[in-house]
């Protein structure tokens, strides 16, 4: 039960046991997604402070911290957005930190932003169907000479797209521009371009944002819903209500180091995060 | 495609099988024949600048480059003409690469200015090279095209291929747009950072956009060479770059058929103001500022708003108030 | 003539029009930094800069130094007027489309230059006489002193303003940030239009000190204006130490190709530089880092 003060990580608070899914995917240890010593050095600032993490597979793995912990950097560092200056990141037990964001992408993790990026020139079944590019390869010749393969793919993606639009409740949002539907639609259209393309590992930033109570309670279940379906997911929020309502695990950062981690009952109540937040 | 494209596409085709027997004069047909390279270059371009969201003002020297190599290549060195055409786009296209790998993965105006610079290379070369260019002075005796023992020899003959080409090509670019790379093109021209997220190799794409309309435009300088059988710099200077992408902006970046309006009414302009040559340039400047700062999103999409707004407020106004108050 | 009194030869002609090169590259940056666009129209300052001299000093037989003052808030009243008019105009404030809108610009400032001023040549006498100094075997002309004098005072005056003066130094918070410029209650708009005021003064510096060597017409704006966005980039887009070093230092190199090697693809050297900086190191000679986003 002992906190220690150690930038290399908090250590984990309460005695609650990580529950270990059962589930195939990752590499033998059970470990799909993992960060270990990741430093990030903004200018003089170091935006991640030896940080280190493990998700395992269908875990809701929730960040907390105050603003400016480093949340969003975080995500954005396992994206491949930045490359850390120290430490390394594995996804199925190879390393990404260092590739591209788009190759990260492919290997088949997803991300939603803080503020919606919605492709907004483009229409929300257009929107799902980007989603769907690492999944899929038509590529210039078979798009210029709409070869029949290449027929085939896209009926396959238009199809596609209209189940992800219809479990999403957007079906009748399809031709629309995406950026005329109303914010919490965004905001699911966002998750299923994300979703489109099957990812292993699905990151959210702050998915809850400007929602209201009920447009939140949506949002949990949404994402407890995505679980069931075997989806890990790790989730970035403010929202206490939502972290402890739907989280296997929380992990707590403070200018970017790890103050401690548990389940998500034993971080609500200890002194420290409860500090952390009220900057005494 | 799309049931509208498919519809405007069987009209353009139509109009273009049916303009010749409307025109008794063979300058026109000229004309034509400019505004239907133009049209092929200016697709090119806008899959560019409209999809890709990248802005090149070295066309003219893509464009030069398939007309001096598809002419030297073939006058000087008796080359056959069709492979020489394809080898032109061929060679233009790994100059493109070469060009654009740094280059794109600056910011935009980086890509303005190196495809510039470009520009300037290649008309300067054209120009000192003389004694394989012919210098300022041009190459002439270029063979015309022919297929089999038909030769394109004649206005008209020109004016059904380029036409047919000119079909081709948009066909072929409304394929590519409404296809899985071209939503990854308009998505990596709106918001980079999300494209790449959903990953979309936004370096490669835009590499390949700017080689394949550099490809585009010099398979219509091939063409052009084969056509006027005499080409000189000067018709590959900036000041060509500027037109192209002046008729992109007029007919709306991203906007297909704003395209083919755009390179139609730039290329038929100027025929109008002849009398006022001195002040062709002016106008050409003047008109560029004003459809960019007053219709940023181009001509053609905004006389198209201003005419739908029209509408809908005359259809308010028919059944205005004072109906049944 | 010896290669090493040629070369030094080379390096003083390179080092006169490197000058020039690098009150353009200013200029460019100036702009850039105020409001993160490349004008186009910078290379017409300088040549609107030659042609009203001439006009001023042959034509209407002003004094001098009157004509040079009022050339030069000619040309910034034009800056002015470009800012002012098309660009706070337009619609669309993306930086593509403003950087368009000074193409535009440029285009129309020539054709009028070729309608009121024809398509000749002109020039100025050199400012004091022509008769070369000889410098270790090589013949330096007046007015390169000129030009090099003129370049060093305009460098020194511009770094007092940006490091000493108020308003110099809201123009660098400015570049620095906008957002944050505007919160500390700078009037970010006159700061811009104060840039292009100064953008169009240099450019017509330079365009006036080159006239008496290179003569002037209605064209040379642009072949200029590239050059100077070529120093510019060369020595690191950007900052006041970068243009200078990128100019004189694109002066130097192409004099030196032009007499060594050829004399015929002298301007596209320019470029070819131009290409290989960006190729390379895009942020130039003396930027930091890279360019790149990740």
């Amino acid at each position: 039960m002992e906190e220690k003060k150690d930038p290399h990580g908090g250590g984990v608070i309460g005695s609650g046991e990580r529950v270990v899914k059962a589930g195939p995917s990752g590499s033998g240890n059970g470990i799909l997604l993992e960060g270990r010593d990741v430093t990030l050095r903004f200018g003089g600032i170091e935006a991640l402070n030896g940080l280190s993490f493990t998700i395992r597979p269908r875990e809701i793995v929730s960040v907390i911290g105050p603003n400016g912990a480093g949340k969003t950097t975080l995500l954005n560092t396992i994206t491949g957005l930045h490359i850390p200056d120290r430490g390394e990141i594995f996804f199925r037990g190879e390393v990404i930190s260092g590739l591209r964001a788009h190759q990260i992408a492919g290997l088949g993790i997803s991300r939603t932003f803080q503020q919606t990026q919605l492709f907004s020139n483009l229409t929300v079944a257009e929107n799902i169907m980007v989603g769907m590019h690492p999944r899929t390869n038509a590529g210039f010749l078979g798009g210029i000479l709409h070869l029949p393969a290449e027929r085939r793919e896209e009926q396959k993606i238009r199809d596609k797209a209209e189940n992800l639009l219809n479990s999403f409740g957007l079906l009748a949002r399809a031709d629309w521009m995406a950026s005329h539907i109303a914010i919490a639609e965004q905001r699911r259209l966002e998750i299923a371009r994300a979703l489109a393309g099957e990812p292993e590992v699905l990151l959210l930033d702050e998915p809850a944002a400007g929602l209201n109570i009920r447009e939140t309670e949506s949002m949990g279940d949404l994402i407890v819903g995505l679980r069931e379906k075997g989806q890990t997911v790790l989730l970035v929020e403010h929202n206490m209500h939502l972290v402890m309502g739907i989280s296997d695990w929380v992990v707590v950062l403070h200018h970017g180091s790890k103050i401690g981690e548990g389940r998500a009952e034993d971080v609500q109540k200890d002194r420290r995060v409860v500090d952390a937040y009220l900057g005494t | 495609m799309g049931k509208k494209n498919k519809q405007f596409l069987v009209a353009y085709a139509v109009c273009v099988f049916m303009l010749p027997f409307f025109l008794r004069n063979n300058y026109h047909l000229m004309v034509l024949n400019v505004a239907a390279l133009n049209i092929i270059i200016v697709i090119g371009l806008n899959l560019l600048m409209g999809y890709a969201g990248q802005v090149s003002l070295g066309h003219a020297a893509f464009f030069g480059m398939g007309a001096y190599l598809s002419g030297i290549l073939t006058t000087t060195y008796g080359f056959p003409v069709w492979p020489t055409t394809i080898l032109a786009a061929l060679v233009t296209g790994g100059v493109a690469y070469l060009l654009g790998i740094p280059t794109l993965k600056l910011e935009g105006h980086y890509l303005v200015m190196a495809t510039l610079g470009f520009n300037v290379i290649v008309y300067i070369v054209m120009i000192q090279l003389d004694r394989v260019t012919g210098g300022p002075s041009g190459f002439a005796g270029i063979p015309p095209m022919h297929a089999g023992d038909f030769v394109f020899n004649s206005d008209r003959k020109v004016y059904y291929l380029l036409g047919t080409v000119s079909v081709g090509i948009l066909v072929l670019a409304f394929n590519l747009i409404h296809s899985r790379v071209g939503r990854a093109m308009a998505a990596l021209s709106h918001n980079e950072i999300a494209a790449r997220c959903s990953g979309i190799d936004t370096e490669k794409y835009k590499i390949n956009i700017f080689v394949l309309s550099a490809m585009i435009a010099s398979l219509a300088g091939s063409f052009y060479a084969h056509y006027i059988t005499f080409i000189s710099p000067g018709s590959f200077s900036i000041f060509y770059s500027l037109q192209v992408v002046t008729m992109v902006l007029i007919g709306g970046m991203g906007s297909l058929w704003g395209s083919v309006f755009g390179a139609f009414l730039l290329t038929i302009l100027p025929e109008f103001l002849h009398a006022v040559k001195e002040y062709n340039v002016l106008v050409y400047g003047t008109v560029l500022m004003a459809v960019l700062i007053f219709f940023p999103q181009g001509l053609f999409p905004g006389i198209l708003e201003v005419w739908k707004k029209r509408r809908t407020r005359m259809e308010a106004e028919s059944s205005g108030p004072g109906r049944g108050l | 003539m010896s290669l090493p009194v040629q070369i030094l030869q080379f390096m003083i002609t390179g080092l006169t029009t490197g000058s020039t090169y690098a009150l353009i590259a200013i200029g460019f940056s100036i702009i850039h930094n105020a409001t993160g666009i490349v004008n186009f129209a910078q290379g017409e300052f300088v040549m609107l800069g030659g042609m009203l001299m001439v006009t001023f000093f042959n034509s209407l037989k002003l004094p001098m130094v009157v004509a040079f003052a009022l050339t030069v808030f000619s040309v910034a009243a034009v800056g002015l007027v470009l800012e002012w008019g098309p660009l706070r105009h337009a619609k669309s404030k993306e930086i593509l489309v403003l950087v368009m809108i000074t193409v535009g610009a440029s285009i129309a400032i020539k054709a009028l230059s070729m309608i009121f001023w024809g398509k000749n040549a002109m020039t100025l006498p050199p400012f004091s006489g022509e008769a070369p100094f000889i410098l270790l075997g090589a013949a330096i002309m007046p007015q390169s002193l000129w030009i090099m004098g003129i370049t060093i005072l305009v460098v020194a005056a511009l770094n007092y303003f940006f490091k000493r003066t108020l308003t110099g130094k809201a123009m660098r918070a400015v570049a620095a940030s906008r957002r944050s410029a505007m919160l500390t209650g700078i009037p970010v708009d006159r700061m811009i239009f104060l840039s292009f005021a100064l953008s169009g003064g240099l450019g017509a510096v330079a365009g006036i000190v080159l006239t008496p060597i290179t003569t002037t017409s209605f064209d040379v704006g642009m072949m200029l204006g590239l050059k100077g966005f070529s120093a510019a980039i060369l020595g690191g887009y950007g900052s006041m130490p970068g243009a200078v070093v990128g100019g004189l230092l694109l002066g130097a190199l192409e004099s030196l190709a032009a007499g060594l090697v050829s004399s015929e693809y002298k301007d596209a050297l320019a470029f070819l530089i131009l290409l290989v900086v960006l190729f390379y190191k895009p942020s130039g000679i003396l930027g930091r880092g890279t360019l790149r986003r990740v």
